[in-house]
């Protein structure tokens, strides 16, 4: 059986599935009840300096977007950091680690961008016998606009600052959480990196606006006719948050920085999927606000089904497989040709492949044949561009194949041999060589 | 016990007023609006949509299916009425097990088509209960249609008209609009009324002067019609009912069910209306079920459809047999009918003929439903074809200026959506015609 225990810069955890700095893990009640669940771990919401804490909106705080059924996909709070008072919040951190001493339990900090505020609340957590800190530079509201969060993850110079006051003034591992509102990932990984700190977790949410009001022409959620913008999170998110991910994991400055992966994670695939990015914990909010916290269950049974039927014993025997698969465009094989393929056992006849091929790609798939409603790829035009796949509703029913021989659509022989843009003749960059030479 | 000993029980108010209101109320209540979004979710607004294609009026179903889902019901109503203005009623009465969500992909991909008559239902009701109409008339063409009959093809033909801005009499032979909307179909498929609504809701536009009590063949004549109008449509629907032939006999408690679902239609008070405790149905179409599945509705004990053929040969849907068993119809097959056996003048039982023996089945009442024929006497010496009006897929009639269509033509399945594409279209047709 799958032994699903992670060791994430030191901290233990019996699963890799911790829940993210967030809602759910604000109290010691919430917090006690997911480790009742199973979660391996907890990123206590984010603590502030001492003092009057923050204040919320006492209006809507969330937004969101739906699928069919109205399933939740996409989540935007304005929700800022903990509004409860520091020495309540510590208290129960202690309580909790207490109760819980084989669970992960992080504390997320965001304080003033000085060196002493910083220093005093990491002698503060270290009291509460917390496993480590994870330091939000993410917040994208609120908490920007008074310098912190986002603002201070925004500068990456900032960003290497604290975290060397941080591993200076405490020896909990520290974590730094990576907003996503950059350009560049990597530029603040790198400074989290020169900075000392043992990780990174990412992504923060995302600047958002879910929807506007068309009775009041208010952003939503909408407090007293007006709204600000939020950060976004949930199943939308999760490609973002990939591909962020990766950048980091393959970029040689970072590449091998330990990753805690945050972001749309719904499902147990979703956390392999970051695993195989190379990422030793993930992270979970959207998923158990919207289902309660019975969900890690299923991640759980999951994950080790899958490492069972791989043959995985451990996290470590999987973790990062996929990153050396992460290139870069140029590097990618024009000699794989592929055709899409339609089972018709399983075609179900509804037709979206053919117009969207037809409409919007290269005019490959029938919609009649010999009078009769069929739906076929025309070899001759397939580019092989898989839309018609993303469109299918009935999974596996349209598949990508390899061809190999003659492509019927160029009439040209396939090179069985790798050769991407780089080398090829109508490269711009293959002129100026061959010029030059 | 012998049919001859047994004292006939026919009776009228044989339960609680209650049970009348449960058994007569919707079949299919409404959707809310949670259960339209759910539903109106599920469909993947197909490409040449089969749903469409199965439609005798062409709705366009994805178009209408995603405007309900992204919260815009009257623009749904509208795509449905531009194509079936009578869409409220098909929605309730249209047989959608063998037409639109039959051929659903989502009967294919999972045995559960999208409910599309009820989305049309949310999304006509939902224009109807607002009142909201869609439809003006053209500027005055001067031109006089006359339109005979105000069943659904007669009056979907005068709504096009109206629309094109001719000027439309409908001669109606009874005291109400509707046609079979409002004299046949079972009360349990469009309670409240809704039959006059509709036709309310339809006429609304303008244009349209009914005249009732005004028979074709008796009050007017299809020649002074063709002289007094620019054009003619005619919409009869089917004025006769086929005979049992021998088998038949004038007796008391020997119904046809046709007339005797009128009746029922038209009660005021249904408990008012007069059932056996035992009841044979001699039919197997839409009429047959009807007939039984009401009578069963007003208290008859033993309801019993007689089909003389095989349950796949059934014209009523294996979804309306279904209904018509949960209610608890007993349907029989093979049953071949011989002879009604009367005692002092009323009908005290049916004799059948089953496989080479003999099955009687003792009742109180006899209902005949084995299909009703075209009237051909009303409409002079237009020609026929399989004793309907023959048309063209025009509708046009043997007649220079007479259109035809709906039940009374050679070209249907007497079906409600039917009559109305067909009397939509021969409108268009007509139309084309008044304008070349
Ligand atoms: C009991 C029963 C149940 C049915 N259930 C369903 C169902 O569930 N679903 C479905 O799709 N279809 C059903 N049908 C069939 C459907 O009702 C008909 O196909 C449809 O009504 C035909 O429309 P129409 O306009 O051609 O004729 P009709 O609806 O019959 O209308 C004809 C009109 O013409 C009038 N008329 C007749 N003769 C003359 C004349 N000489 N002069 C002036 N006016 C005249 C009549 O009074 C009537 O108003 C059912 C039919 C019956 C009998
Ligand atoms: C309501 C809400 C409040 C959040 N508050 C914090 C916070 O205080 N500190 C923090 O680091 N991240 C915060 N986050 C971000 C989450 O920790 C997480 O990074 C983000 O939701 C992406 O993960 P998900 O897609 O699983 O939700 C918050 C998210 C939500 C939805
Ligand atoms: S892969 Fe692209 S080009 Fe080929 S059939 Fe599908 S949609 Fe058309
Ligand atoms: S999209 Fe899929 S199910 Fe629909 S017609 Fe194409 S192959 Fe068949
Ligand atoms: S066939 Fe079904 S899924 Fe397709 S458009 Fe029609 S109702 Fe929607």
């Amino acid at each position: 059986m799958a032994d699903l225990s992670t060791n994430f810069v030191g901290i233990k955890s019996p699963n890799p599935f911790w829940l993210a700095s967030a809602p759910p893990t604000d109290k010691q009640y919430n917090v006690e009840r997911a480790f009742e669940a199973g979660w391996g771990g907890v990123v206590w919401k984010t603590l502030g300096e001492a003092g009057p804490p923050v204040v919320n909106v006492n209006g809507p705080r969330y937004g969101a977007i739906w699928g069919a059924d109205r399933r939740l996909l996409g989540l935007n709070n304005i929700e800022l950091i903990t509004d409860r008072d520091l020495e309540i919040n510590l208290e129960e951190i202690k309580a909790t680690k207490k109760n819980w001493p084989d669970r992960a339990v992080v504390v997320s900090l965001m304080v003033p961008c000085e060196e002493e505020p910083w220093k005093k609340i990491l002698g503060r957590v270290a009291e509460t016998g917390a496993d480590g800190v994870e330091l939000n530079f993410g917040c994208p509201h609120g908490m920007s606009e008074r310098g912190m969060g986002s603002a201070v993850g925004q500068v990456p110079e900032y960003i290497q600052m604290v975290a060397e006051w941080c591993k200076q003034h405490t020896d909990m591992p520290v974590i730094v959480k990576l907003t996503p509102n950059i350009t560049d990932i990597r530029k603040p990984a790198e400074a989290a990196k020169r900075g000392g700190a043992d990780a990174v977790s990412l992504i923060n949410t995302i600047n958002s606006i879910t929807s506007v009001d068309l009775d009041n022409f208010a952003p939503e959620p909408t407090i007293d006719g007006k709204g600000s913008h939020g950060g976004y999170c949930g199943p939308a998110v999760k490609p973002i948050a990939l591909s962020m991910v990766s950048e980091i994991a393959r970029n040689p400055e970072t590449a091998g920085i330990p990753i805690s992966g945050i972001g749309g994670v719904t499902t147990w695939r979703d956390a392999a999927e970051f695993i195989a990015l190379g990422c030793g914990t993930v992270q979970v909010c959207t998923a158990a606000m919207t289902y309660g916290f019975k969900v890690v269950q299923e991640m759980i049974a999951g994950l080790e089904n899958y490492m069972d039927e791989k043959g995985y014993a451990s996290i470590e025997d999987f973790r990062g497989r996929a990153v050396p698969n992460v290139t870069d465009w140029q590097y990618l094989n024009l000699n794989y040709v592929t055709k899409a393929k339609i089972d018709q056992d399983k075609c179900i006849k509804c037709g979206r492949c053919h117009i969207a091929c037809e409409d919007t790609s290269h005019q490959a798939i029938t919609n009649m044949v010999d009078g009769v409603r069929h739906f076929e790829v025309i070899e001759e035009e397939c580019v092989g561009c898989n839309l018609c796949v993303n469109v299918c509703p009935v999974e596996d029913c349209i598949n990508m194949e390899q061809i190999a021989g003659v492509d019927p659509r160029t009439k040209k022989p396939i090179d069985p041999d790798y050769a991407n843009w780089t080398t090829h003749p109508n490269n711009p960059a293959v002129w100026a060589k061959e010029a030059a030479e | 016990m012998n049919a001859h000993q047994r004292s006939r029980d026919v009776r009228a108010g044989r339960l609680d007023a209650d049970a009348y209101k449960d058994l007569f109320s919707d079949l299919h209540p409404p959707l809310d609006d949670h259960e339209a979004h759910v539903e109106a979710d599920r469909c993947y607004f197909c490409y040449d949509a089969p749903c469409m294609t199965a439609c005798p009026t062409s709705i366009d179903i994805p178009m209408f299916i995603r405007e309900i889902s992204t919260g815009n019901p009257l623009g749904a109503a509208k795509t449905i009425f531009d194509q079936n203005i009578f869409g409220g009623m098909c929605a309730r009465v249209c047989p959608t097990e063998t037409l639109c969500e039959e051929v659903c992909v989502r009967e294919t991909a999972e045995g559960k088509p999208v409910k599309i008559g009820q989305l049309q239902r949310y999304a006509t009701d939902t224009a109807m209960a607002e009142d909201k109409q869609f439809y003006t008339r053209a500027a005055s063409t001067g031109k006089k249609v006359a339109v005979v009959g105000a069943g659904p093809a007669g009056l979907a033909c005068a709504h096009r008209l109206a629309m094109k801005g001719h000027d439309v009499d409908v001669y109606e032979a009874r005291p109400k609009a509707g046609g079979l909307n409002e004299y046949g179909i079972a009360s349990y498929k469009a309670p409240g009324g809704f039959a006059q609504k509709e036709v309310d809701y339809i006429t609304a536009i303008g244009g349209i002067d009914m005249h009732y009590g005004k028979a074709l063949g008796a009050d007017i004549t299809l020649s002074k019609l063709a002289e007094d109008y620019d054009a003619v449509f005619l919409g009869m629907g089917l004025a006769g009912v086929n005979a049992l032939g021998d088998a038949d006999a004038d007796a008391e408690g020997s119904l046809d069910a046709v007339g005797w679902i009128g009746d029922l239609r038209q009660a005021s008070d249904i408990s008012t209306i007069a059932v056996g405790a035992r009841v044979v149905v001699i039919g197997g179409g839409m009429t047959a079920v009807d007939a039984a599945v009401q009578a069963k509705g007003l208290g008859a004990d033993e309801v019993t459809i007689a089909y003389r053929g095989p349950k796949e040969r059934m014209k009523a849907s294996e979804y309306e047999q279904e209904i018509a068993k949960v209610r608890g119809v007993s349907i029989r097959y093979h049953m071949n009918p011989k002879r009604m056996i009367v005692t002092d003048g009323a009908v005290t039982g049916m004799e059948f003929e089953r496989d080479g023996s003999t099955v009687v089945v003792e009742c109180d009442q006899v209902m005949k439903a084995i299909g009703q024929s075209f009237a051909p006497d009303s409409a002079g010496n237009i020609a026929l074809d399989g004793g309907r009006i023959a048309v063209d897929e025009e509708g046009k009639t043997s007649m220079a200026k007479v259109w035809a269509g709906g039940d009374c033509v050679n070209a249907g399945d007497d079906l409600t959506v039917t009559a109305v594409s067909q009397g939509r279209d021969a409108a268009e047709s007509i139309h084309r015609a008044l304008s070349a």
